[in-house]
């Protein structure tokens, strides 16, 4: 196989792996969205508060032990011991569903009923607090996260691969489990959305607050539900970017790779921010590949992921999946 | 700082009056924001050195030093608020750890009449101390790197590079430009190829630039990284299974922060220093003893002997030793601004003298003077052992190759002082 | 009580046309005025300025300049980091082009080049609405910054990439550079504050701030009435660019004197803004104050309190400015969503009764 054509192939998978990165972390965004018309800025936040807590679970840090030492003068750092990642991930998930809770009933019982550009406001007021909650309970500086995820080239498709066609593939094991995770994770929540009776209410309230309301749907529980759900994929997207990274205040950044995401598959579609973010991921790696490196210097991904977006919402405005924006005069 | 809060209200409102007769050293730190990880263990290390000499000499010629801390978390307009809240209780010397607040303050520490001390980072051309009266950068520079990983590389290939693919990675700012020209001038001088690899601000996602370093095969990548990008960086070269001996980071790429995550794959990982590794001195004992085992460090304790934290002991040591020159000149204790400049450009470091400060071989011996405020160049390189975590100095200090990095200083100070009309300092 | 207005006619349209037709607001207004032009520049120094008042009068003028935008005419935008950049380059390449020109020339200019950079990225705010506007703005915003980072024109073939503003005065007077007084550059500041208030604000009140009002509560509706949706949305962003071109270009100029554009006009920025005027109160001119205060000055006064006062360690005081700002923003939205401008209106209302209760 001639080299170009190989390399292109290569790209052009690695591309569909980091699309669904970029789709688990939309998939919160998509969640929240579509049951309350929130678009909740602290996702990339919550997506580093639960990594921080995963690992402060795990290595068994003193929650606040910075602002303690300083206040009582005492020397805490650790309890001593180590939870396995497994139990730690329950507890995590724990702790996010009561910080689920605790913005539903302190930050949105207040708000229902305003409009979105104040909701999203109060999401920014929610990311800057939990940024700052988060520093101080774990501590600002970088975390090893460990979760037994394999990372490193898949040997067997590179030899493989390289038998087929005279060049090694790189694919790495950790966008392989982030695939598997990814597609288990969409194919539940389709699944819970349209076969559980929580999952119909869900949707009933995407629909209409007040037809819901009415027809006994409490929408309390299932503000809650939804948030505790974007928790959980906030927990699970820290977790694929942690392991490559360390979980530092740049997690929290991650956020902004999924919003042509959004763009392009629609804020209100699960399936379109897989769609969508495979098509984001494979157009910016081709770009940058075929156009970008040689011609361009480089470093064009950022914003050619936008522009990608921006074309497409000029033939579609809702995005390609999304709702369709009818306005009545 | 370990403080009970309460008491620390009272007295803080109570030593809310200035003026004292103290030797000041602002430590514009960012314990906060995206380099969280490389800049606490360098503000810890510069606090604890000037705590050591209060507690054990009683501060530098019997004036007790002070560290004021200001968070920039990275941030130039925070790194100017800090600057400007700090200059006027006397400061002696700023050393922002940060590129971009660095060029902020070059030319107000010049019209304040406050020295800058940027060992390693800021601006390059500032070693032309004819244009640049009031930045230092000694020991060492960006493009002084550069030339010691060409050499480095030299030497590991048999002495010749022709032919050889040596790839750039570098963050895409300003910082990360800066050996691009230097590399260039190199690559046509002893003709192998420069590839320029840029990465994203903050660079979380690098796949498609080790992607292409995969395809491309160089022979060694240097990479000029900061924050994030570094841990994602090594993660992704072991990843590829790129051979880790043949990647060398600059110094800022260098510390253990970087390679801890990526575990035993980071293995033979080298990084450039200009200043040496480890906490076997003993001067570290002292630091033991005065500080740490008396609860009165900077941080946790923990970083001691890490490689950032060294290098704010390190800064803190140059300092100090520029502030003893400046009291020797001019005769006086209770420096100000501008004599602490004199003494900087003046500063001599030779081995005599970090011995008998207790810190033997801990960097390369240098001169300041009014022309030559960036030191001759000397640079060294380590290499990261995962199983004892630990990193280790694998050569000497070699200097840097100055007949190609001599012109492009006089070219880029020259630029700077005809654009703000600047005419030479030094007779 | 205060706000006497029995007793206060018009006898002309211009009288009762004024932008404020109260006495009490017209004294308030000529008061905060002579304080802030006569009082204020010799009461500063250094600290005072560069880290309170230069980046408040700045990020006001970025305020006003989005509020345009996505309070009047509902665009919302998320490309102000970039645009402030525009305006910052175009001042560089304009101060180093032509040296002898004012430094009131070159902003004004740098200001006009990033209106025509606005218009031309509002283009998809023609077919594109809401939240994915927004999104799309992005696009300016990471195009810009990669722009200015790539092509070495713009920092005039420079080593490092950074830009650095060179000395120059105006009427004898230097405002750029380190040894400009503090008090020079506040006025130079303070005068294009005052002017793009007093510009916004006509604007706002006259046909086209109205046309900018119907596309945003409804376009299709104002569209039918008559109002041209290309014109009115263009419009709006070129003349929002203007302001926030200003503001970058002073930005560069005067407050920083030397940036570096991944860092300085990231989309932080444009997100910070986007927050002035949202807790300042959309399509208000006083919110667009009251947010840039919120923000500016609220992060220096816990640092100044925590660090200075209390001694308390630089980082938690760091966190705790989030943890802070964060709930006070929550807190304010939930009593009054309409933000600072709304909590001022309504005070207002109640003093022109004070002390009847209605």
């Amino acid at each position: 196989m001639p080299e170009q054509l190989a390399f292109t192939i290569e790209v052009f998978l690695n591309g569909l792996m980091a699309g669904v990165l970029y789709a688990l972390v939309a998939l919160g965004f998509v969640l929240i969205y579509k049951a309350s018309g929130i678009f909740n800025y602290a996702q990339g936040v919550m997506a580093l508060f639960a990594a921080l807590t995963l690992v402060g679970i795990m290595e068994g840090q003193v929650p606040f032990s910075h602002l303690i030492n300083a206040i009582l003068g005492t020397e805490v750092h650790h309890f001593g011991w180590h939870v396995p990642a497994f139990l730690a991930i329950l507890l995590t998930m724990v702790v996010m569903i009561v910080l689920a809770y605790c913005v539903q009933r302190f930050v949105f019982r207040y708000l229902v009923g305003q409009e979105p550009i104040i909701l999203f406001m109060a999401t920014i007021g929610l990311a800057y607090f939990l940024e700052g909650v988060g520093d101080l309970m774990w501590g600002s500086e970088i975390k090893t996260l460990d979760v037994g995820l394999p990372q490193g080239i898949n040997v067997w498709i590179d030899e493989f691969t390289f038998e087929a066609t005279g060049y090694g593939f790189f694919i790495d094991n950790l966008d392989i489990v982030a695939s598997i995770v990814a597609a288990i994770l969409v194919i539940g929540l389709v699944m819970f959305a349209q076969y559980t009776k929580q999952g119909r209410a869900m949707r009933a309230v995407a629909d209409d607050h007040q037809a819901a309301l009415s027809v006994g749907v409490s929408l309390n529980f299932i503000w809650i539900l939804v948030w505790s759900l974007a928790g959980f994929v906030a927990l699970v997207a820290g977790i694929m970017w942690g392991a490559k990274s360390g979980v530092q205040f740049s997690l929290s950044l991650i956020a902004l790779k999924a919003l042509p995401v959004l763009m392009l598959g629609g804020f209100t579609s699960i399936p379109g921010a897989i769609v969508g973010g495979l098509i984001i991921g494979v157009g910016e790696k081709l770009f940058e590949f075929l156009i970008g490196a040689p011609f361009l210097g480089g470093a064009t991904e950022n914003w050619f992921a936008y522009m990608l977006a921006l074309v497409f919402l000029v033939f579609r405005p809702q995005g390609l999946f999304g709702e369709k924006i009818i306005e009545r005069v | 700082m370990k403080y009970k809060l309460g008491t620390l209200a009272v007295a803080g409102l109570m030593a809310a009056s200035p003026v004292m007769a103290d030797l000041v050293f602002p430590s514009l730190s960012y314990r906060t924001g995206p380099y969280a990880a490389g800049g606490i263990p360098f503000a810890d290390g510069y606090a604890d050195y000037f705590t050591l000499l209060n507690e054990r000499d009683g501060g530098i010629g019997g004036e007790t030093i002070r560290v004021p801390e200001c968070e920039t978390a990275y941030n130039t307009e925070k790194g100017v608020e800090c600057y400007e809240s700090t200059k006027g209780e006397g400061a002696l010397v700023y050393q922002p750890l940060s590129t971009g607040i660095t060029y902020q303050l070059i030319p107000k520490v010049t019209a304040d009449d406050i020295p800058m001390l940027t060992s390693g980072l800021g601006r390059t051309s500032a070693k032309n101390g004819n244009t640049f009266s009031h930045v230092f950068n000694f020991p060492a520079n960006y493009w002084d790197g550069a030339s010691v990983a060409i050499k480095h590389i030299m030497e590991q290939e048999g002495g010749s590079l022709e032919g050889k693919k040596i790839a750039l990675v570098y963050h895409n700012s300003a910082y990360g430009k800066e050996p691009i020209r230097t590399l260039q001038e190199l690559s046509k001088k002893h003709g192998f190829e420069l590839a320029e690899v840029p990465v994203d601000h903050p660079g979380q996602e690098q796949k498609s630039q080790w992607l292409q370093i995969r395809r491309d095969k160089p022979d060694y990548v240097i990479m000029y990284g900061w924050g994030v990008m570094n841990q994602v960086a090594v993660q992704e070269a072991a990843n590829i299974r790129f051979p880790m001996d043949k990647f060398i980071g600059i110094w800022w790429s260098g510390s253990e922060n970087d390679v801890l995550a990526a575990g035993a794959k980071a293995d033979g990982y080298k990084a450039l220093t200009f200043h040496n590794v480890g906490s076997d001195y003993p001067l570290y004992d002292d630091l033991q003893k005065y500080v740490v085992d008396a609860g009165k460090a900077a941080g946790a304790g923990d970083q001691v002997g890490s490689v950032l934290y060294n290098r704010g002991v390190y800064a803190a040591m140059l300092v100090s030793e520029a502030a003893r020159t400046a009291q020797e000149i001019h005769g006086v204790s209770d420096i100000s601004g501008g004599q602490m400049r004199d003494g900087m450009e003046q500063l001599e470091i030779t081995e005599e003298k970090m011995a008998a400060l207790g810190l033997p071989d801990f960097g390369p011996e240098f001169s300041v003077s009014c022309e030559n405020h960036g030191g001759e160049g000397f640079v060294a390189v380590t290499q990261w052992d995962a199983e004892a975590k630990e990193w280790n100095l694998v050569s000497d200090f070699m200097q840097s190759d100055q007949d190609v990095i001599q012109p492009l200083i006089d070219e880029d100070s020259s630029a700077y002082a005809t654009e703000n009309a600047i005419e030479g300092n030094c007779k | 009580m205060f706000y006497r207005e029995a007793g206060d006619f018009s006898t002309t349209y211009a009288e009762d046309q004024q932008t404020f037709p109260i006495k009490f607001d017209r004294y308030r207004y000529y008061v905060v005025l002579f304080v802030a032009i006569f009082v204020i520049p010799f009461m500063v120094n250094d600290y005072w300025v560069n880290s309170l008042f230069l980046p408040f009068l700045i990020y006001a003028i970025a305020a006003i300049g989005l509020n345009i935008l996505v309070g009047y005419c509902g665009q919302v935008s998320l490309g102000t980091g970039g645009f402030m950049a525009v305006g910052a380059y175009a001042s560089y390449k304009l101060m180093t082009a032509m040296p002898d020109v004012s430094m009131f020339i070159h902003i004004l200019l740098a200001g006009l080049i990033t209106a025509a950079v606005g218009a031309l990225f509002g283009l998809p705010s023609l077919r594109i609405k809401g939240f994915y506007l927004a999104v799309a703005t992005l696009a300016a915003q990471f195009f810009l910054v990669w722009l200015f980072n790539r092509v070495p024109w713009f920092y005039n073939y420079s080593a490092s990439g950074q830009i650095s503003a060179p000395e120059r005065d105006t009427f004898g007077i230097l405002i750029t550079g380190p040894s400009a007084e503090a008090w020079a550059t506040y006025m130079f500041c303070l005068i294009f504050t005052v002017f793009s208030a007093l510009v916004a604000r006509n604007l706002t009140r006259g046909s086209v701030g109205r046309k900018w009002m119907a596309i945003r509560d409804m376009d299709i509706a104002a569209e039918i009435i008559g109002v041209n949706p290309l014109r009115a949305k263009l419009t709006a962003f070129a003349v929002s660019s203007f302001f926030i071109g200003i503001s970058g270009a002073l930005f560069f100029s005067i407050y920083l004197g030397a940036v570096e554009v991944g860092e300085a006009f990231g989309i932080n920025k444009s997100f910070l803004v986007l927050f002035m005027i949202i807790i300042g109160g959309l399509g208000s001119i006083f919110g667009s104050f009251a947010g840039a205060a919120f923000l500016v000055l609220l992060p220096v006064l816990l640092k100044i309190v925590g660090v200075d006062w209390l001694g308390w360690p630089t980082d938690i005081v760091a966190h705790l400015q989030l943890v802070i700002v964060g709930g006070l923003i929550v807190i304010f939205l939930i009593a009054e969503p309409h933000g600072l401008a709304q909590l001022w209106r309504v005070a207002k209302e109640k003093l022109r009764l004070w002390p009847f209760p209605h």
